[in-house]
């Protein structure tokens, strides 16, 4: 077989003497660049999780005209929850009489209202004396009975006619967060609007349209 | 003696092609993870610690948007005839004559946000038209004159003996008393569970539910 063979035989074409140029590759070495570019990919397809809107579920109490129907609320166990303007928050414990209106109504931020309910919540399963009637209740219907240490911490959340609705849905989640097991959401009294006004710096509530 | 001479490859392969494909699926999960369906209103929604998927079957929606706007949709992606027969019924029910020809124009999903007086001339609309035209919102504030009253009503008996899910999808700056008159139609017509649509957020570190999701 004839091969051609183009291997020897020059090497001197340029003279004795003349150096031949070292030719470089003009390739580049891309695995590098490869190795980089999966593992982009890996960390992208692994933390990001396709944002999916999620559903928080809200019970509300019916309406009823019967007083003996209506929830009761130990005072003691109560902790109220106001929603002003301006992401403004305030609360009070128990219950908010004239006199004693100035020391118990206080105002608060959203991130600082957590440690209120946790320290309210610890304050009222402190004084739970064993109920076993509750607790019995409870594990016949699969709940656990440690949920009737709170069984008198009730959250009133009342928003204004001014709160953002975000403030609101952040209180109900503060409860699933500390795992409040009774709250409900209900209109403040004017009382408690004159209140808020006052800490706002607003007009009094007078004005304010009669929507219950 | 002939010398056989085999070619000598070179071990080197072309990566450029590897390169073009591993730099376009990470364009496409940079970008793809960013985008969002472009929605006729945006709504901005709180976030929440639940972890509830959103249905899109045998669900109405509920949206009030950041001026206090609120709009109604039929989520029926398996069954549109469904969410045209509830625009007719609730239609019907305030006397307004809507027509098998304008309803058809409306998809599951679609955001309804006319008062019922216009809903007719709303629903005629060639679909590019729709999305430019201002909704002014289902007339809510007033206690006497509910009109979600109607479509509720509408949903539930189109809907009767199917689960049926409310579902109220607020804005963040959304005022309270939209949120207020929206559950006092539902609560009107005997309903009395909703769905809120949040967007996921982890537990706060140290709670109680954090504890308990983190035990697990």
């Amino acid at each position: 077989m004839a091969s051609l063979d183009t291997g020897d035989g020059g090497g001197h074409k340029k003279g004795p003497g003349v150096k031949k140029a070292k030719k470089l590759s003009t390739r580049v070495d891309m695995t590098p660049m490869v190795d980089l570019g999966f593992l982009l990919i890996t960390f992208f397809i692994f933390t990001s999780t396709m944002s999916s809107p999620t559903t928080m579920d809200l019970n509300m109490p019916k309406d009823t005209e019967k007083k003996e129907e209506e929830t009761k609320v130990k005072m003691s166990g109560a902790l109220t929850i106001m929603v002003g303007r301006d992401n403004n928050i305030f609360y009070y414990e128990g219950e908010l009489t004239n006199e004693n209106a100035s020391q118990a109504f206080k105002s608060s931020t959203l991130t600082d209202i957590r440690d209120v309910i946790i320290k309210k919540k610890k304050e009222v399963e402190s004084r739970y004396v064993t109920d076993a009637a509750c607790e019995a209740k409870a594990r016949q219907e699969g709940k656990n009975p440690n949920d009737c240490r709170q069984k008198d911490f009730f959250v009133l959340i009342k928003p204004t006619e001014e709160a953002n609705y975000k403030d609101v849905i952040d209180l109900l989640d503060e409860m699933t967060i500390n795992k409040v097991a009774r709250y409900a959401l209900l209109e403040p009294f004017d009382t408690e609007k004159d209140l808020i006004n006052a800490s706002q710096g607003g007009a009094p509530a007078a004005a304010a349209p009669a929507a219950q | 003696m002939p010398k056989v001479n085999i070619a000598k490859k070179s071990t080197d392969t072309d990566m450029t092609p590897f390169v073009d494909i591993a730099f376009l699926i990470l364009s496409f999960f940079i970008m793809a993870t960013k985008f969002k369906p472009a929605e006729a209103v945006p709504i901005q929604t709180p976030n929440s610690v639940s972890s509830q998927k959103l249905p899109e079957n045998d669900a109405v929606m509920i949206s009030i948007d950041k001026d206090d706007k609120v709009y109604f949709s039929i989520m029926a992606q398996k069954d549109p005839q469904q969410a045209r027969d509830i625009i007719k019924a609730a239609a019907q029910a305030r006397n307004i004559p809507v027509t098998d020809a304008q309803v058809a124009g409306y998809f599951p999903g679609d955001m309804i946000g006319v008062p019922f007086n216009k809903l007719g001339a709303f629903l005629a609309l060639p679909a590019d038209q729709k999305k430019t035209y201002v909704q002014e919102g289902i007339p809510v504030k007033d206690s006497a004159n509910n009109e979600l009253y109607y479509w509720i009503a509408a949903s539930r008996s189109i809907f009767a003996g199917q689960p049926l899910k409310y579902l109220i999808k607020g804005d963040n700056v959304s005022k309270y008393p939209a949120f207020k008159a929206i559950i006092d139609a539902l609560k009107k017509n005997d309903e009395q569970k909703y769905n809120l649509v949040t967007m996921p957020e982890g537990a706060p570190t140290g709670t109680e539910l954090w504890v308990e999701r983190n035990s697990k």
